[in-house]
């Protein structure tokens, strides 16, 4: 076999194709609280020890309330919304993956549902009305208090401490998503050979190999 | 279970080894291959990269992204099974010691995963005492370990270039991959500074050597572990080669209690727990050797004791357990504004770093003995848990494609900003030679003991000023190189005298090495110069136990040679009937 078809064998092979098919069924989607959870398949990459422990965090309740998680996707989607190159934060899930990664890291549990309290009880003070029931002018009014870690007033450091949370676990969850990595514009990930820096790329930053790295690096003939 | 039986295999081996990472697979391989028959005994399960690697999964394959787990400390998708705490599993500190101790359960052992950083020691390594009079010289030189790492060179392979420094000797080198365009940056700031940067060495194939494994295709996840055996895993290199023969039985799940003796004093084989079936069982050989990792072959001989051996086997030095020493390590990161809003192309390349810094001064002119050799990393990764994590420090830091921003915020403007950061960061790691000395050390406590029965290690391990100054110097050469290349310290910039600059704790670097070292003279070393104990002609240590000193470079390339060379020694041995 030579090398181009090894690889390609890699692609469509016994091997990774079983491997990419099981990618499909990893439990993420399946995490919030769903009864059928106990029949995520094992996975050849996990040693039995973690595909029980996968199993047992699958099988837990929703940790969130449905008040909860509905403030969740509401400030997801203001975090990272649909723009012109891609999809919101819901769109990739983000709120199944904040669900997940509570429970995988309870760490994030007190101050997720704290931070999501503090907000409601702000916003009952100001407008008499939890987040999510609050109007659209009357959101965005309370996520700029807190924002904005500079310019936040008097009073407000909680509530930024808790958006910043939001915010990285948002970006978190969104940019490590088939939409987020294409987004961001990772390329990689995938059977190719390394030939150096592009041409266009080297000329732009005034960069250049030198001749010792030409003759003794491995390169590849661009055509292949 | 509920009665407890020992079950005594009637095979004979000619050996048994207890570990299979690079020190194990490696003695398994040459013994095997010389027609000898082996039983391999490993405390984890089976692992094969072709079968269990993680290699390609995208980030959504993970529910947890990535993110590390007491199973995988380095990452959901990493190579290594368990870490710094396994279940049931217990060690202990004298106070204030703070050893952190990495334990891989698996075929293979840690090598699935590891830097595949392929460093020779060189000429000055082996006798450091006659250059600086700390520690001890070994009692061999680079000479007799040459031979060793050639072969090694040959037969596993490894990419690199013949630079010439005397202390980093040349080797068999494949072509290295070209740099990236972040470590073009480095190579050229450094080099401003008079800092060399030069093709790293790594066990990584850029072109095919043999049949049964395929060349790199540079997905840089070397650390998942190789479904087409492209690097070096003692799994996938060795083990696997060595059980073809059918001259080696693996019994996984394995983990080894005692090293069984006879009237008199030889060793006659391993006591052992089966983690499945909690049942005991013994197997006997004609050897045994040791590779189960610098404190686990440590642990083992101090738990083998008997009235021949009242300090535990082959002891009678008392050193067994002393002179544990890891790497030295600090670290710090940038980013760097020229990169910023790069041009996006697949940028992978390797698993590592294609360049890196051995180290370049002369420790005369310095307030610390021993030397360092620096890491580099950066560019455009796969973006996983933690990605991106903390933009409220870094957005209105910049201007952002002309436009200054007010740092944190929401929105197609924030979604801007993580674009325009990608692929701008650099890193770069110290990982420098600390000193073995006497007091530093893993022993048994008296008080405690594991799920199986098995008493457990307690460390007493700190640091010296000559680790802390040297931890120093690196973060002064870091903050230079960052400089030079106009970027900006992003981490590891407010380390100081609080916190030992930054100095890793002893073991987190896991270059565990020393424990079981050897010497000439039985009475400052259990074992002689072929990894062979003193007081116990046919039992061996053939794992970093052995090591004097550990070089500013990382140990698995000579414990491969080492093993290599004692596994020859072994058959010579065994042919000649002298064991």
């Amino acid at each position: 076999m030579d090398r181009r078809d090894s690889l390609k064998a890699l692609i469509v092979g016994g091997i990774s194709t079983s491997v990419l098919l099981d990618a499909c069924k990893q439990p993420a989607k399946e995490a919030a609280g769903n009864k059928d959870n106990a029949k995520i398949p094992e996975q050849p990459d996990r040693m039995a020890e973690e595909n029980l422990a996968d199993r047992k965090i699958a099988e837990q309740p929703k940790f969130f309330t449905a008040n909860e998680m509905a403030t969740i996707t509401l400030l997801g989607d203001i975090i990272i919304p649909k723009d012109a190159v891609s999809g919101s934060a819901s769109d990739a899930k983000v709120p199944d993956f904040i669900e997940f990664i509570v429970k995988d890291m309870p760490e994030h549990q007190v101050p997720m549902r704290g931070g999501l309290r503090w907000l409601d009880m702000q916003c009952l003070k100001h407008f008499n009305k939890a987040f999510k029931d609050c109007s659209h002018a009357q959101q965005m009014e309370m996520v700029d208090q807190i924002a904005w870690p500079k310019k936040a007033g008097p009073g407000m450091q909680q509530g930024v401490a808790f958006f910043n949370l939001m915010r990285n676990l948002t970006a978190t969850g969104f940019y490590t998503s088939e939409i987020g990595v294409k987004d961001v514009g990772y390329m990689g990930n995938t059977p190719n050979q390394w030939n150096g820096v592009p041409e266009d790329v080297l000329k732009q930053y005034n960069m250049a190999y030198t001749e010792k790295e030409l003759k003794e690096c491995v390169s590849f003939d661009k055509k292949v | 279970m509920d009665d407890i039986q020992i079950k005594k295999q009637s095979k004979k081996y000619d050996a048994i080894i207890v570990g299979s990472g690079a020190g194990g697979g490696m003695a398994a391989y040459v013994l095997a291959n010389a027609g000898l028959k082996v039983c391999l005994l490993e405390a984890g399960p089976n692992y094969d990269p072709r079968e269990n690697s993680s290699q390609l999964k995208n980030p959504w394959d993970s529910p947890r992204r990535g993110a590390s787990t007491k199973f995988r400390p380095f990452g959901d998708f990493d190579g290594c099974y368990w870490g710094w705490e396994i279940d049931g599993e217990p060690y202990t500190q004298r106070a204030g010691s703070n050893w952190e101790w990495w334990r891989a359960r698996m075929v293979g052992g840690r090598t699935n995963h590891w830097g595949r950083i392929s460093l020779r020691f060189g000429p000055k390594d082996f006798k450091r005492r006659s250059i600086d009079g700390l520690g001890d010289d070994w009692p061999i030189g680079y000479e007799d370990v040459k031979p060793y790492y050639d072969k090694i060179d040959k037969l596993i392979g490894v990419f690199g270039s013949n630079e010439g420094l005397y202390n980093d000797p040349d080797g068999i080198f494949l072509p290295p991959p070209k740099p990236r365009l972040h470590e073009l940056f480095i190579k050229k700031a450094a080099g401003n500074i008079n800092i060399p940067v030069i093709p790293s060495r790594l066990s990584i194939l850029t072109k095919k050597i043999n049949k049964d494994r395929e060349a790199c295709f540079y997905c840089a996840q070397c650390g998942r572990s190789c479904k087409i055996y492209g690097d070096f895993s003692s799994s996938s290199v060795l083990v696997k080669p060595a059980v073809a023969t059918g001259n080696v039985d693996l019994i996984t799940n394995a983990m080894a209690r005692e090293v069984l003796t006879d009237r008199e004093g030889l060793a006659t084989g391993i006591a052992y727990v089966n983690k499945v079936d909690m049942q005991e069982y013994q197997v006997f050989g004609r050897t045994v050797i040791l590779a189960a990792s610098a404190c686990e072959s440590a642990r083992l001989m101090l738990n083998s004791k008997s009235s021949r051996f009242p300090n535990g086997i082959a002891n009678s030095s008392g050193v067994v357990g002393k002179y544990l020493h890891d790497s030295t390590g600090a670290d710090m990161g940038g980013i760097i504004p020229e990169l910023f809003n790069r041009k996006r192309y697949n940028e992978d390349g390797v698993g590592g770093m294609h360049v890196y810094t051995p180290w370049w001064l002369d420790n005369k002119k310095l307030d610390f003995p021993r030397g360092y050799h620096i890491e580099y990393g950066g560019g455009f990764g796969m973006p996983l848990y933690g990605f991106n994590w903390g933009i409220e420090n870094l957005n209105g830091a910049y201007k952002i494609n002309g436009q200054q921003k007010q740092a944190g915020g929401y929105g197609a403007s924030l979604k801007e900003d993580y674009r325009y950061f990608f692929g701008a960061h650099v890193g770069m790691a110290g990982r420098g030679e600390g000193i073995a000395r006497e007091d530093s050390f893993c022993e048994i406590d008296p008080d405690v003991v594991d799920k199986y029965g098995i008493p457990v290690l307690r460390f007493n391990t700190k640091w010296s000023d000559y680790e802390i100054n040297q931890a120093k110097h690196m973060k002064e050469t870091f903050k230079e190189i960052l400089h030079s290349m106009g970027a900006v310290v992003t981490w590891g910039g407010d380390d100081g005298p609080h916190n030992n600059y930054g100095l890793h704790a002893p073991g987190n670097i896991i270059h565990e090495a020393g424990t079981v070292r050897m010497g000439n003279d039985p009475k400052k070393s259990p074992l002689n110069k072929y990894s062979q104990a003193h007081d116990v002609k046919n039992l061996f240590c053939v794992d970093g136990g052995q090591f004097v000193s550990q070089a500013d470079k990382n140990i698995t390339w000579t414990i491969l040679a080492l093993s290599m060379r004692a596994s020859e020694y072994i058959v010579d041995q065994l042919k000649k009937q002298n064991i």
